[in-house]
């Protein structure tokens, strides 16, 4: 446990805020997928930085918490390492790297591979929180149309993608319905991790700062990523297993090891990674790896 | 026995530790209606008047502040005392319509208004709903229901009581207009059930 630092109150927020967001986070939860706004405040980064998640974090960390956050699958990135020194500064909580000893994981793109348990509560960086801004730029649109539940549009869509490139080409923050009733776009997590939203025994929370909105899935809640019956969900396949811990079925990171074009496929989360090879697992690039792979998100 | 003076509502206490007890109450709650039905443990203490439990109201002062309304049933009405506890360690408006309650606290379980009573939000802002927050004196012995939905693997059990003659008629019809509907926090002493509108309930064994 590092020393507190005096000059803040616990985990930053003043305590009117944080009652403010506990109430959304409370509606948030009994009503799966529904967008609930929130008075967003400024907080010490800017806000590309997941204010929005930061200030969920924020409401919902006790003392006895232990906190992991990643950005990309990575806990070291500039990111993860500046959220992550702001909560052991101002909150005193514990951090750690490792999935399972999380009781909250702060994301800003991937779930970790580790299947997540109960207890535990994911929160994630959310940048545009609304999955039919793009179909439609009006919020009392939108509103409406979730209130109705109108969702032919993104049907439409995805089903233009099919038209066009013959299969769904979205791979990033792809929509799914949560509870049979609201469709939610899962922040810009790659499909790949859809599948991890759906029956998972963790509570998941969303937080978007800049459009002031908090919405959540409870564990063991059926989660449905859109898709057609001639065009099922898929998704994506990696050829081959990750390049220096052999997993296979996980999600690959490309990383570029010289002007020659050399290459290879590794594990986005890097404690899963380390983690396997730790454990006495050898991935046909371990050894000619160079022996720190760093990267940042590609944005 | 003191019988010289009613207790101030100052006299009595809010929390010993706000900070941390208005998280640790928060996070019961939210767990609590994470997961219907599984019984959560509130951590706090302080010194309500009577016949507000400890439980309702470390909820009331973790969740309420001047941006907040209260309703009181005619339990918690029998004096001015709870009104005054919770304005002067909420800051809360205490309203007489349950229609405009953020939250309503209720004593009397078996004689629970209807829930169209309370503000069931809108279809665009389902969100602009009660909370209802139920003082029982048991969380056991009553006639078993049998939630599912969100947050329940399952199937889990409630037999909370007393609770009205009609409550699963009224769950149902609460859940028939989702994404409207209230969210019930069911309280027995430090012990909490979550029953938000997503749940599912119907009479179990029968
Ligand atoms: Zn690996």
């Amino acid at each position: 446990m590092t020393t507190l630092h005096p000059g803040y109150n616990f985990a930053y927020l003043d305590e009117q805020t944080k009652r403010m967001i506990r109430r959304a986070i409370l509606k948030a939860v009994a009503i799966p997928g529904y967008q609930v706004p929130f008075a967003s405040r400024e907080m010490p980064m800017p806000y590309g930085w997941g204010t929005g998640g930061v200030q969920v974090t924020a409401a919902i960390l006790g003392e006895g918490d232990v906190l992991k956050v990643i950005d990309q699958g990575s806990d070291d990135t500039t990111n993860a390492v500046s959220i992550r020194k702001f909560f052991e500064k101002t909150a005193g909580v514990e951090t750690t790297t490792e999935t399972a000893r999380a009781t909250v994981i702060q994301t800003r793109h991937r779930i970790p591979e580790t299947a997540l348990q109960e207890g535990q509560t994911i929160v994630y960086q959310v940048p545009i929180p609304e999955p039919l801004r793009f179909l439609e730029p009006r919020e009392t649109e939108t509103r409406t149309m979730h209130g109705l539940e109108e969702y032919g549009l993104m049907h439409v869509k995805l089903y233009e993608d099919i038209a066009t490139h013959g299969h769904i080409a979205t791979t990033y923050a792809y929509p799914v319905k949560v509870n049979g009733r609201y469709l939610m776009d899962p922040s810009p997590t790659p499909k790949f991790d859809n599948p991890k939203m759906d029956m998972s025994p963790a509570l998941q929370l969303f937080g978007a700062g800049r459009e002031k909105r908090i919405y959540a899935i409870p564990p063991y809640t059926k989660v449905v990523s859109l898709d057609f019956e001639d065009h099922p969900f898929e998704v994506n396949k990696f050829d081959k297993p990750c390049a220096l811990c052999a997993a296979e079925g996980v999600y690959l990171d490309e990383v570029i090891l010289d002007d020659a074009g050399g290459r290879m496929f590794v594990c986005s989360d890097t404690d899963y990674c380390e983690t396997r090879r730790a454990e006495g697992h050898r991935g046909e690039m371990l050894g000619e790896a160079p022996a720190f792979v760093s990267r940042e998100p590609a944005e | 026995m003191d019988t010289l003076s009613p207790a101030h509502p100052h006299s009595l206490s809010g929390f010993a530790r706000p900070v941390a007890e208005s998280q640790s109450t928060f996070h019961a709650a939210m767990m609590a209606l994470a997961r219907p039905g599984q019984r959560q443990t509130l951590a706090a203490s302080l010194t309500p008047p009577a016949p507000l439990s400890e439980g309702v109201a470390a909820l009331a002062l973790a969740l309420c502040d001047f941006e907040t309304t209260i309703w009181l049933d005619p339990a918690f009405t029998v004096s001015d005392e709870i009104a005054s506890y919770l304005r002067f360690h909420t800051g809360a408006r205490i309203v007489t319509s349950p229609a405009q309650a953020n939250f309503a606290l209720v004593g009397e379980t078996a004689a629970l208004p209807a829930f169209d009573a309370f503000a069931l939000g809108t279809l665009d802002y389902p969100d602009r709903s009660t909370t209802l927050i139920l003082q029982l004196p048991s969380l056991d012995g009553g006639p078993p229901f049998a939630l599912s939905g969100p947050g329940v693997a399952g199937e889990v059990s409630l037999a909370a009581h007393p609770l009205p003659p009609d409550f699963e008629a009224r769950m149902q019809a609460n859940r028939a207009v989702f994404p409207r509907g209230v969210d019930l926090l069911i309280v027995a002493g430090l012990s909490l059930i979550g029953l938000p509108r997503s749940t599912s309930i119907r009479k179990a064994g029968g």
